[in-house]
């Protein structure tokens, strides 16, 4: 159970982020949507969550790239619930192309949302974390990040980075009581893959299938709960990057 | 002079008695390690209402309290 918990989750306005958001509202955790547009579609999420759920949701934009923007948007988070116990870095981007053709912006912009916005976000987090004396940090990275992907080295490369930066973050804060895992999810069916299902690549599944955001969540929401599991990186990908 | 407030400080993470704290103390002395010297400057910034950007290696707690009277000035 997360009730008394304040979990702040980034790119919550859809996908697998409106899905985590739901996830940890669930198990009674009060919810802070961050996003960068979209704010339409996050406060729907947010509604959810207080009228299903009971909880605490409020929406803040935010780009997380923006480093001086998180700063305002984490105070701003901590004088609307308090403090932040549980950060979930899932905001990210895709600028896919092959690497021949590739534009310097196509790369920096997708290491800047995805793991330089993630470094914001625990920078501007750890603060609280520290004089709380607890915390959890949930970096959502990817299966690309483990295996690669043809035409995604940007986005590979942002995610692999995730996992490093989950392990040293973990190793960092682990005498405090904080925790930083990661999720890396596969094939999961959300706006980002809606051109991507067709049968070469469900036959590299070994479960045969895409998932759902709800299969990523529930292993985010496992992470929050998860009292002695640290620097782990948790594959849910149907067995694809095994 | 922050002195005072950081041997405070010190001394209540530690378990020692401020007297025991002296400008030319080392943090290492003093069983502090890089991440305690963190959460002392986040109190720190609670007592003194300012922010402290720590861009340089600070061993003792004289040092840290000149550092921190340098980023005042």
């Amino acid at each position: 159970m997360l009730k008394g918990k304040v979990a702040l989750v980034t790119g919550a306005s859809r996908g697998i982020g409106a899905a985590i958001a739901l996830e940890l509202a669930a198990r009674g955790a009060d919810i802070a949507a961050v996003c960068r547009s979209g704010r339409e579609a996050a406060e729907g999420v947010c509604a959810q969550c207080r009228e299903r759920y009971g909880v605490r949701a409020e929406v803040f934009l935010c780009d997380v790239a923006d480093g001086e923007a998180v700063k305002e948007t984490v105070a701003r988070v901590r004088a609307a619930f308090g403090t932040v116990h549980i950060l979930v870095n899932n905001a990210g981007i895709t600028r896919d192309g092959l690497i021949a053709r590739m534009k310097e912006a196509d790369f920096t912009d997708v290491l800047n949302t995805n793991l330089l916005g993630a470094f914001h976000m625990i920078r501007h987090c750890s603060g609280l974390f520290l004089r709380n004396r607890e915390g959890c940090i949930i970096n959502i990275a990817s299966a690309a990040g483990l295996m690669g992907n043809a035409g995604q080295s940007n986005y590979a490369a942002s995610k692999a980075g995730l996992i490093g930066l989950t392990k040293s973050v973990a190793r960092e804060l682990a005498p405090r009581g904080i925790r930083c895992n990661a999720v890396a999810p596969g094939f999961i069916r959300t706006d980002m893959t809606r051109d991507q299902e067709n049968a070469p690549l469900l036959a590299g599944i070994p479960l045969g299938s895409m998932g759902e955001p709800e299969d990523v969540a529930r292993a985010a929401a496992y992470l929050a709960e998860a009292d002695y599991v640290t620097g782990a990186v948790l594959r849910v990908d149907g067995g694809l990057a095994m | 002079m922050y002195f005072d407030a950081i041997a405070k400080i010190v001394a209540e993470r530690t378990g020692c008695s401020v007297a025991d704290v002296k400008p030319e103390s080392r943090f290492a002395d003093l069983g502090i390690d890089s991440l305690d010297t963190v959460e002392l400057l986040m109190n720190l910034e609670d007592v003194i209402g300012m922010e402290i950007e720590l861009d340089q290696k600070v061993e003792t707690v004289g040092a840290l309290d000149r550092f921190i009277q340098s980023k005042q000035a």
